[in-house]
């Protein structure tokens, strides 16, 4: 054991330097989302969400990028480690949760699917210029009556006499709806069909006749996102318009394993943005005669805060190694989802705090992130969900129904 | 096309610096990343070869340590790959000698159309190397560059002035120095980062260019740095109230400055 005096010098942004987790190539991805989300996103995105859009160019210039579909090998994809693209998501989230969020169902909710479980067709079709960002997906699970619990959906698909397939039914809370060009969407089949009423995924062009996507809007978080409805009336399809690859649960479930695993690095970018803004805010807001970062109250905030986000940062690393490794298990990835979504929603409720007055406007990024992670606090599998998995884990008994 | 890019790494502006006391440089070991001032080079040189049709560009760069990261930033953005002269003996090298071992370095790279530089690394600021590897390998030399168009066996640049600029036209092969800023320089794309691991580094060292180490580095070094000093701290500036005569003010400021 060494008796060198300890080096005395930290980084308040990375107080464990967990940086030095990071291979050079990581870091390199990581420093280029990061610039690209200084200089492309956080100059306009309170604009964005002040008056509800969201820029599509920002599509193809994620695709330039290469951030869509980064983990996905060939078809245009760039072919990263799971780790890297945990980072990019991140960094998109300490942009905005909006960012992430698209980033997520293009890569994570619709190219992931194609890629695992469609003909080579359908890859070939739409896997380029949805990595380009040319082609914008969206996934329709969820229903207006059918959350949580997903395979009550009422979404159905049957066949007809020339095997064409008729997808009926309506879908909700569906990310990128309203701009996309293919929707990946789940339908039950006919209980007396070849299927046995299995669910089985779908191609569905958006141009298709009978389909509509109607924007929700309203919305007062993640407001530089689009979320749409989608209406499925009576879509008729060709026999090769199904995902060949799966039948059942497991093909929506395991994309949502995909895009959970994003969120639980996504969910520590917003924080760290909290967290920084907090940090500054402290240092140069007076009262009193001194800087608030001076008070032994706000002290605490500060490094509750800090702490949050150096321990959310080592949860998601760590599950970023396990997928790298394939060892990572649905469990352990809905550890990092509720935990990192909660801790990021204390920060941001903490920061917030320390802002004051200020912390409500979109001036500072603070309110903006609340407001954005009280979304993500449910999407995605609720808070509530991913304790019951885990609960189910370590007693063995399911408490869902 | 073949366009060679000399590019520097240097240590990261973003960390706070410190000068060695004994040999009064830069401290330059750790990580050090790409100049950003040698970035618009790589972004120029992708530019012209991407407007060629064809052709690549290759970096050359030194350091005394064998540190990789800069170059892998500049590989990654599009570069075909690159030399790095890297040996301990380089640690001290004056602006001269640095050229010398850059001219070395080029003509590793076989017969480049074109040469290009920053006019000046971010750490050191001497802004001599340019044209010192122009002189040494028996080239034309244009500095400021704001724009080059290659046309055949010549190059027109438009060069900047104090006033705006020059058109000068080159033949090639040149050495062309190019001012920050004026290009976008692109972000390495996640596919050109992947790739930028597995392209060539040809790591070289002093001997392997036909040097002798006692020609370089500190004993090479036609320079001494005899003392070195901290920057007068800036005075606070003047703080006007406006009282709805303070664009007067303004006037009047600039009007003693004799800039209006």
């Amino acid at each position: 054991m060494s008796h060198a005096p300890l080096p005395q010098h930290v980084d308040p942004h990375d107080l464990l330097a967990t940086d030095a987790l990071l291979s050079d190539e990581e870091t390199m991805l990581r420093d280029t989302v990061r610039t690209f989300v200084g200089k492309r996103i956080l100059p306009d995105v309170g604009a964005w969400f002040d008056t509800g859009t969201f820029p599509r160019e920002l599509a193809t210039e994620f695709g330039s990028l290469g951030v869509l579909g980064m983990h996905l090998d060939g078809y245009g994809c760039a072919g990263t480690s799971a780790t890297a693209y945990g980072l990019a998501c991140l960094e998109l989230e300490a942009g905005d949760s909006g960012a992430r969020s698209f980033v997520s169902v293009q890569g994570s909710l619709a190219m992931f699917p194609i890629h695992a479980f469609g003909s080579e067709e359908h890859k070939q079709q739409w896997l380029p210029g949805m990595a380009a960002g040319e082609l914008i997906g969206c996934f329709g699970l969820t229903e207006p009556d059918s959350g949580s619990d997903p395979s009550s959906m009422r979404t159905t698909a049957t066949r007809d006499a020339s095997g064409d397939w008729l997808l009926h039914g309506s879908k909700m809370w569906i990310t990128n709806g309203s701009i996309a060009d293919v929707a990946v969407v789940w339908a039950r089949t006919d209980p007396d069909g070849p299927d046995r009423g299995a669910v089985r995924g779908f191609v569905v062009p958006t141009d298709t006749p009978g389909f509509s996507a109607p924007e929700i809007h309203r919305k007062v978080s993640l407001r530089a996102s689009v979320t749409s409805e989608l209406v499925l009336d009576d879509v008729r399809l060709p026999a090769d318009a199904v995902l060949p690859g799966v039948t059942g649960m497991r093909g929506p479930l395991s994309c949502l394993n995909e895009a959970r695993f994003g969120i639980t690095f996504g969910a520590v970018g917003a924080a760290r943005a909290c967290y920084e803004s907090a940090l500054a805010y402290a240092g140069e807001r007076t009262q009193f005669d001194r800087p608030i970062a001076g008070f032994q109250l706000t002290q605490r905030k500060l490094v509750d805060m800090m702490v949050a986000v150096q321990r959310g940062t080592l949860v998601a690393l760590h599950l970023g190694r396990m997928k790298d490794a394939g060892t990572l298990a649905t469990p352990q990835i809905s550890f990092g989802k509720m935990d990192n979504v909660r801790m990021a929603l204390e920060v941001a409720r903490t920061a917030r705090s320390v802002l004051g007055a200020n912390g409500i406007t979109t001036e500072y990024p603070v309110i903006r992130h609340l407001n954005n992670l009280e979304s993500v606090f449910t999407y995605e599998g609720t808070n509530e969900i991913h304790t019951l998995i885990l609960g189910q884990a370590i007693t063995g008994l399911s408490a869902f129904s | 096309m073949n366009v060679v890019v000399c590019v520097k790494q240097i240590p990261d502006p973003a960390d706070p610096g410190a000068l060695d006391p004994e040999t009064k440089t830069l401290v330059r070991s750790g990580k050090l990343i790409l100049d950003e001032s040698d970035s618009y080079g790589v972004e120029m040189a992708l530019q012209l070869v991407d407007a060629a049709g064809g052709g690549e560009v290759t970096l050359v760069s030194m350091a005394p340590n064998d540190e990789q990261s800069g170059l892998r930033t500049a590989l990654a953005m599009g570069a075909a790959k690159a030399v790095l002269v890297s040996d301990e003996a380089l640690r001290g090298s004056d602006a001269l000698t640095t050229a010398k071992v850059l001219a070395a370095a080029i003509g590793r790279t076989g017969q480049p159309d074109l040469v290009l530089t920053a006019t000046e690394s971010s750490d050191g600021y001497t802004g001599t190397v340019p044209e010192q590897i122009a002189e040494l390998l028996s080239l034309p030399s244009v500095t400021f560059a704001k724009s080059i168009a290659v046309d055949g066996g010549t190059a027109s640049v438009q060069r900047q002035t104090e006033a705006g600029y020059d058109d000068v036209q080159v033949p090639l092969p040149a050495v062309v120095s190019v001012t920050a800023g004026v290009v976008e320089p692109r972000y390495p794309s996640f596919k050109g980062i992947m790739a930028a691991k597995s392209k060539p580094l040809d790591q070289v060292t002093v001997a392997d260019l036909g040097m002798d180490a006692g020609q370089v580095g500190w004993s090479g070094a036609g320079q001494e740095i005899v003392d070195v000093s901290e920057a007068e701290a800036r005075e606070a500036g003047t703080i006007v109230e406006d009282d709805g005569e303070g664009h007067q003010k303004v006037v009047e400021f600039l009007a003693e400055l004799k800039v209006i």
